[in-house]
């Protein structure tokens, strides 16, 4: 009897553990909807997705909230250029080319760089990638949504890498060998079996290393510039989502609508990566179907 | 029919860094008859057949002697087109690795591989592949469902159209029946007995019945050593070696 009743209890721990996940998440949600939800009753919801000035202290205030939705578009499509070659890339390479040796050097490389704190990525945009640019397009600036884009692209880049490169390692080796045996080279092997193999595995990948990007605060805002702006080219500065979040908070008086107009702003960056994360989640499961493995 | 020799082996080692897995082997294997390689788990005899298609290369730190001459040609030498050797020595494998392709594109990917464009040869061609492999009436009007969809026997089946369509001399069969249910082995077997008409065929099994049901020849590799090669009719029943007798009566193995 006595031990039944221990049993339950650690049950009941372990479930509580388990569960509180989605209390958190229900919390955050709850939090930002509360938060958030008030400033339409001043501002329409079209109004602040749709409006093209961003002026929260003015008199009268403006929430136009699409320079920066745009602008957070701008730096993650950038940053996608950068770190879909380059994550795939040295997937590929580790996986398929690298011997093991070569492999087990890469691998725990590619970790370290997942590891290191933002700003400190912040600090090698601004001393390094941000005068460089200037430099090379001759800019007035150099902190600019391409600056942005660049410094976020190699940050996503070891969660791409690291991702695919196990996309890759789930594809069993008797495909390869099955293709090889029956006369294709190592390249029709790769493009014609492997990739499409580990096809769902790969844009799992690149979306989870998207929705980081979308969703990375501290590098964005001290290398992006700050100019609330819709952006017409790469060149110019830019200011996403996070850091007006980031950088009004400070400033914004609690439960005044620019406070709700920031919560407002966590909304949309919360739906977006929550999207990216289904799809991913959506992917993934098809693929690990596709392979036999679980069902 | 005359013997005639497809493949000679002669004094073949081969090495896993510093161990030596296949000890000076040498035999000749002949054109239109079925070869079975068999003895214990470890002995080489997988390693023995995947140098005739050099699969070995694949793995690392490892190193092979001696001369196994294929149709004129010795395949282990520096300057072979690997690529053009697998097409004339195709492979069955142990499990049967489909492609998450259809049926139709597990068959033909040999043909797009060679870069052959002509789609209706590539229609024939697969179409014959899998009526000599067994399977055309099973599955002929469902060549564009995902090959995953067939049963393990099937698959086996469509590995073995897949190879065929690129018109090999010889085909290897890596234990190709070792996941395989008796009614789907003795698919496996009776097309072995078929397909030895077009094809000389090397089997690698460690099933000693199904050795002796398919065989015309049968070495026995022990430790990377051949121990003994003949007529399998003889060797299974009056086996020169002491060593061949106890493993064939079971003592070891």
């Amino acid at each position: 009897m006595k031990q039944k009743i221990k049993e339950e209890i650690y049950r009941c721990i372990f479930a509580v553990l388990a569960f509180s996940s989605l209390v958190f998440l229900v919390g955050i949600t709850l939090t930002l909807l509360t938060q958030g939800l008030p400033l339409f009753r001043e501002v329409s919801f079209m109004n602040f997705l749709a409006g093209t000035d961003w002026y929260p202290t003015y008199d009268p205030p403006d929430f136009g909230a699409l320079p920066l939705i745009a602008s957070s578009a701008f730096v993650t499509l950038g940053a996608m250029f950068v770190c879909v070659p380059l994550g795939i890339g040295s997937a590929l390479y580790m996986n398929e080319i690298a011997g093991y040796r070569q492999k087990s050097f890469l691998k725990p490389l590619v970790e370290i760089l997942a590891g290191i704190p933002s700003v400190i990525y912040g600090f090698f945009g601004m001393v390094a990638v941000a005068p460089l640019i200037q430099r090379i397009f001759n800019l007035p600036t150099g902190l600019t949504a391409l600056t942005g884009s660049l410094v976020l692209g190699i940050m996503a880049t070891p969660t791409v890498a690291s991702l695919a490169e196990d996309a890759l390692s789930f594809v069993p080796n008797s495909f390869r060998e099955a293709s090889l045996a029956v006369g294709a080279n190592r390249w029709q092997t790769l493009v014609k079996v492997v990739m499409p193999s580990a096809g769902s595995g790969i844009s799992t990948a690149v979306i989870l290393g998207i929705s980081r990007a979308i969703g990375e605060t501290m590098t964005v805002l001290m290398v992006t510039g700050g100019s609330a702006v819709i952006p017409r080219s790469f060149f110019q500065p830019v200011r996403p989502m996070t850091s007006t979040i980031a950088s009004e908070m400070g400033e914004a008086v609690f439960g005044q609508l620019h406070y709700n107009s920031l919560f407002a702003l966590g909304l949309v960056l919360f739906f977006t990566t929550l999207f990216f994360n289904i799809i991913a989640e959506y992917i993934s499961s098809r693929y690990r179907l596709k392979l036999g493995m679980g069902r | 029919m005359e013997n005639e020799v497809e493949i000679s082996v002669s004094d073949l080692s081969f090495y896993y860094g510093k161990t030596k897995a296949l000890k000076n082997i040498s035999m000749d294997i002949y054109r239109n008859r079925v070869t079975a390689i068999i003895g214990p788990s470890g002995c080489g005899k997988s390693t023995f057949i995947r140098l005739f298609n050099r699969m070995n290369d694949l793995v690392p730190g490892t190193r092979a002697e001696g001369r196994i001459n294929i149709g004129g040609l010795d395949i282990l030498g520096t300057g072979v087109d690997v690529v053009e050797l697998r097409r004339r020595v195709g492979m069955v494998f142990q499990k049967p690795n489909p492609f998450p392709k259809s049926i139709f594109r597990n068959v033909s990917y040999g043909l797009e591989v060679k870069n052959v464009k002509d789609k209706i040869y590539i229609e024939e061609m697969v179409e014959e592949a899998l009526k000599n492999a067994a399977l055309y009436e099973e599955i002929k009007d469902r060549l564009n469902d995902s090959a995953l969809m067939l049963s393990g026997g099937q698959q086996q089946r469509l590995c073995i159209a897949r190879c065929l369509a690129v018109k090999p001399e010889v085909i290897l069969f890596d234990e190709p029946c070792a996941s395989l249910d008796p009614v789907s082995t003795k698919k496996i077997e009776d097309l072995i007995t078929e397909l030895k008409k077009d094809y000389t065929i090397v089997i690698v099994t460690h099933n000693m019945q199904q050795a002796a049901r398919v065989s015309d020849y049968t070495a026995f590799l022990y430790f990377g050593e051949l121990v003994e090669y003949g007529i399998s009719e003889k060797l299974f029943t009056v086996p020169a070696d002491s060593r061949t007798e106890e493993y064939l009566s079971g003592k070891f193995g």
